[in-house]
């Protein structure tokens, strides 16, 4: 016979002021099974906790039911008080009359007897609660940074800092990602090269640092502590291990007419080439949709002047398996193209640029030497306006709904830099509004508009008009003054929304990880879990999370580091018991729970059986791995024969509650 | 037909392709043709019929046919063939321990039918243009073909036999029946309207379990309302009308897996028109998740049991469950 404890808890006011808390306790304290039913004023405190504590030994309780906040806040304390006084953590059952009674009712009558039923069903439930014991499961020592920008970079300096080895994947020919194309950063406006390039030094030369250039994932298998990742490493036609980064061959490559997406295709790099002077790993790499070797078997120069033999037109895709514990995400975001934004002629008008090749435009490494000039040209522009919001805060299926956070604090510095450089133009910026909370961010732009007289212009601009005469017309509305403007100008920058890069959806495929409708990863807790995905052992680092400035996302990436390396400093890691498992008496072998598992914890073996008339038989069943099952619950719905089970939340616990509420 | 079957069979015996056949043979009645399993040549000549009574869907068996030593020869018909597919994407037939011939069906007849005509003492049917030829023991009868076909047949959604290893005759085409248009008519029914209309139709069930024991989506290793342990069958008897529970269950557990092969309709004894419950799933999941037939490959995700952005929206689901 079960003996269960019932504790009801005013949470001060919290619940006794709604719910009548002793009324409560005495209706439970006649259900099937209550030998004692108590309230008290905290039942998380201390006193309160050595009140259940006490009770378990004195009535040699079976099962405890406590009636207060949601499971989330307090499972788990009062799980180790059962555990401090003998019984098994996992015969506490939670009724949340919180959060989910005295909180959202407002009549003392109706919700007392809503709390008396959620009482009835956990009591219910405890019946048929079955004692649990978490198991262990060992952690690989490594890490995995997808992605190596600034915020993989930052993520893969700390996890070596903490003594573990961890590998970067890029997918690019460098790391360095976009911070290496920005020319000067805010709020400090110091070199976001002379910055950047020490720490992927750093990475490089750190030995417990091995970075997968050019290199994509292609397959993750396992669960926290244990994943085994197949990586893509892309033929670049050259022997990393030989390359010496000479650039000899793009000096000589006679295929001078590719479009360097490093400078955002406003010049041209060669078919053989180094991204850029500071490249991480300074290795050449061939691009065969360029080489005329690989195109059509005539050329060959690069090979002729490498001095190491470093070209091979020969090289293939290689693929190689390793074993990560801990998978930090930092796939970060791109600018949006522009192709739907017919109004700002973006495509008919090279001097319509976004800010990010503005950025390129204004570096001293980028296609004009950093003398700011009009790509169409050449010519130094005496108006630029700057258009804010181009497909942020969109509500129209073209553009984005959300606030990509960076753009107020770069156009800032982009008119500031322009004002400093080149007093004789004038900026005008169009802006919904100005969004600078961050530390010194306001001040910023406070300079850019006293000190630097940039045009700040509360308004939208409706149309962006090409002239003959080489000029472009804007016209916009002043929402403060009330008219309409038409501004003459020289050049038009966009502000484009940001947003994830494209390859992070069919990561977080590969990963079993969530992402929101933007296809921003979701962390696991918007607030309290910033850096943790909501699937164990995989971390998030930067903008692929949500629109990030850098400050934001070497804090994050530090952060994410931090997680992983918490997880990577346990020999092994306690696994949550309440996982899914399956009686293969009655599986079907019908893959119906596979199919809707997000963790990929379920795979089928052959197992041979005696049936009922004594022969044997093979047949397939489910097995669930409980160190990756996250106990969802996904699979004990799909299933059609009632096979697979919860444990903790067993489909009779659950009727039972049903059950009890209907009574 | 037949005996183009009968040929092929006694062929494939002897040469080893198979060592056993799962066909037809006739029951106590003419019109009540069984599936049987099939040994030997003599056997075979005994006792094989293939005919417009052979009704029945064989994949069921397969299930536990196909794991037996050696491979089997199995006669389909276009809707057989969908059962048989879902069987292999759900892993519970072994493909490679059966050899499938395709064969085309041209409606069944439905015997009751006959009988509620006024037709008895049946012998045999022969199709003759858009008529069937009944001889009686009475002496022959002629009724129009499409009057007395079965009611899975009058709404056959196709003629394309969607797996086989061989073709006796020529294979159809998927058809595009108004297989929807009594669900549309019971829709338009008030709730009590349609209430009633169960209650009426449910009311007559036996709780025999032929429509449960026919159905190929049902094959679980241990039926739920077998196991006491999954309280469904309790839960199902606290209404005093069980049936209602019973039904509904079963209807829910095959949804998305149910290839509307109609024969549970068909072995009613009480004539409920049970494939309706089903086709009214396969209707809604036509609608919410874009058009599916189950059984009509072996690799595709089934829309109850995948997840993909453009699924609608739950509240869309609710919207229109309110009346």
């Amino acid at each position: 016979m079960q003996r269960i404890g019932v504790f009801v808890c005013h949470c001060g006011t919290n619940i006794a002021a709604t719910v009548d808390v002793k009324a409560v306790a005495e209706a439970l304290g006649h259900e099937p099974g209550v030998v004692i039913s108590q309230d008290y004023q905290y039942m998380c405190s201390e006193s309160g906790q050595n009140l259940v504590k006490n009770a378990i030994k004195e009535h040699k309780l079976s099962g405890v039911v406590i009636c207060s906040c949601s499971p989330r806040m307090h499972e788990n304390t009062f799980r180790k008080a059962a555990a401090a006084a003998g019984l098994n953590p996992y015969l506490v059952e939670i009724a949340n009359i919180r959060e989910q009674c005295s909180w959202i009712h407002k009549e003392i009558a109706t919700a007392t007897e809503k709390a008396i039923i959620l009482g009835k069903a956990a009591v219910a439930k405890v019946h048929l609660n079955a004692p649990l014991t978490a198991g262990e499961s060992p952690v690989v020592k490594r890490a995995l940074v997808i992605g190596g920008g600034i915020a993989g970079i930052q993520t893969a300096l700390d996890i070596a800092e903490a003594g573990f080895d961890v590998d970067i994947v890029e997918k690019e020919p460098t790391i360095g990602g976009k911070m290496a194309q920005i020319d000067k950063t805010f709020p400090t406006l110091d070199c976001a090269a002379c910055i950047l390039t020490p720490k992927m030094v750093e990475a490089s030369q750190n030995e417990k640092i091995h970075i997968h250039s050019f290199s994509e994932v292609t397959d993750v298998k396992g669960f926290v502590g244990n994943f085994t990742v197949t990586i893509k490493k892309k033929a670049r036609f050259v022997d990393e291990t030989k390359c010496t980064g000479c650039g000899l061959c793009t000096e000589k490559c006679p295929m001078k007419k590719v479009p360097n997406e490093f400078n955002m295709g406003l010049d041209n790099r060669t078919a053989v080439y180094i991204p850029f002077a500071q490249a991480v790993p300074k290795v050449a790499t061939i691009d065969p949709n360029y080489c005329m070797m690989l195109k059509n078997g005539k050329c060959g120069v690069c090979s002729k002047v490498c001095s190491v033999g470093a070209i091979d037109y020969k090289q293939e895709d290689r693929y190689i398996e390793e074993k990560y514990g801990a998978i930090v995400v930092a796939t970060g975001f791109n600018p949006i193209e522009l192709d739907k934004y017919d109004e700002f002629a973006y495509n008919q008008c090279p001097d319509v640029v976004t800010s990010l090749e503005l950025e390129r435009l204004m570096n001293a490494a980028g296609p004009n030497g950093g003398t700011l000039l009009r790509p169409s040209d050449k010519s130094h522009p005496h108006t630029i306006v700057f258009v804010q919001c181009v497909g942020s805060r969109c509500d129209d299926s073209k553009g984005k709904p959300y606030c990509s956070k960076i753009c107020c604090m770069y156009t800032a510095k982009h008119a500031m830099l322009i004002r400093e450089k080149y007093p004789d133009t004038e900026v005008y910026v169009f802006y919904i509004d100005v969004r600078t909370p961050g530390k010194n961010f306001d001040e910023f732009y406070r300079r850019a508009v006293e000190q630097y007289n940039v045009h700040y212009i509360k308004g939208m601009v409706g149309k962006v008009t090409p002239k003959s005469d080489g000029k472009i017309d804007v016209q916009a509305s002043d929402l403060l003054a009330g008219e309409q403007l038409h501004i003459n100008a020289d050049m038009v920058v966009l502000a484009a929304a940001i947003e994830p890069d494209k390859t992070a959806r069919p990561l977080a495929t590969m990963l079993t990880t969530q992402m929101d409708t933007n296809d921003f990863f979701t962390e696991a807790h918007p607030k309290l879990r910033p850096v943790e995905s909501a699937t164990a052992g995989i971390f998030l680092s930067g903008a692929c999370q949500g629109p990030k400035d850098i400050p934001e996302t070497v804090a994050q990436g530090s952060a994410a580091a931090a997680k992983a390396i918490g997880l990577l400093c346990k020999n092994s890691i306690t696994c949550n018991p309440c996982v899914a498992h399956s009686d293969e008496l009655m599986c079907n072998g019908c893959s119906s729970c596979e199919k809707v598992c997000p963790y990929g914890a379920i795979t089928y073996i052959d197992k041979e059986f005696r049936m009922p008339d004594r022969t044997t038989a093979i047949r397939r069943v489910a097995s669930v791995n409980p160190a990756v099952c996250q106990g969802c619950g996904a699979c004990t719905v799909a299933c059609p024969s009632g096979a697979m089970d919860l444990n903790g939340f067993s489909n009779s616990q659950i009727m039972a509650e049903v059950d009890a509420i209907c009574r | 037909m037949q005996e183009a079957m009968i040929a092929r069979a006694k062929e494939l015996l002897a040469d080893g392709t198979v060592n056993r056949v799962i066909g037809w043979k006739k029951g106590e009645f003419a019109y009540d043709i069984t599936p049987a399993i099939f040994e030997t040549p003599e056997e075979i000549n005994k006792d094989f019929v293939y005919d417009d009574f052979t009704a029945a869907n064989v994949s069921k068996y397969l299930v536990k046919e196909s794991r037996r030593e050696g491979k089997i020869l199995a006669f389909m018909k276009p809707c057989d063939t969908y059962s048989f597919n879902q069987l292999i994407k759900e892993h519970r037939v072994i493909r490679e321990n059966v050899y499938i011939i395709g064969i085309p069906s041209w409606g069944k007849l439905d015997a009751e039918k006959i009988k509620s005509m006024g037709v008895t003492g049946i012998l045999g049917a022969q199709r003759d243009g858009n008529d069937i030829k009944i001889s009686t023991l009475y002496g022959e009868e002629k009724l129009p073909f499409f009057d007395v076909m079965l009611e899975k047949c009058k709404s056959c959604k196709s003629k394309k036999h969607v797996i086989y290893d061989e073709l006796i005759g020529e294979d159809g085409e998927v058809i595009d029946s108004n297989r929807f248009d009594m669900v549309e008519q019971l829709e338009n029914m008030t709730a009590q309207e349609r209430y009633d209309f169960w209650r009426a139709q449910l009311s007559k069930c036996i709780r025999c379990n032929a429509c449960k024991n026919v159905c190929p989506a049902c094959t679980c290793e241990k039926c739920v309302f077998e196991n006491p342990a999954s309280g469904i069958e309790n839960k199902a008897a606290v209404d005093s009308f069980e049936e209602n529970m019973f039904h509904i269950i079963r209807a829910f557990h095959v949804a998305g897996r149910c290839t509307d092969c109609g024969e549970c309709s068909r072995v009613c004894p009480q004539n409920i028109p049970l494939h309706l419950l089903n086709r009214k799933f396969i209707k809604d999941i036509n609608l919410l998740y874009g058009e599916y037939q189950a059984g009509a490959d072996t690799t595709s995700r089934a829309p109850l049991t995948d997840y993909t952005q453009d699924d609608c929206e739950a509240s869309i689901v609710h919207e229109r469950g309110v009346e």
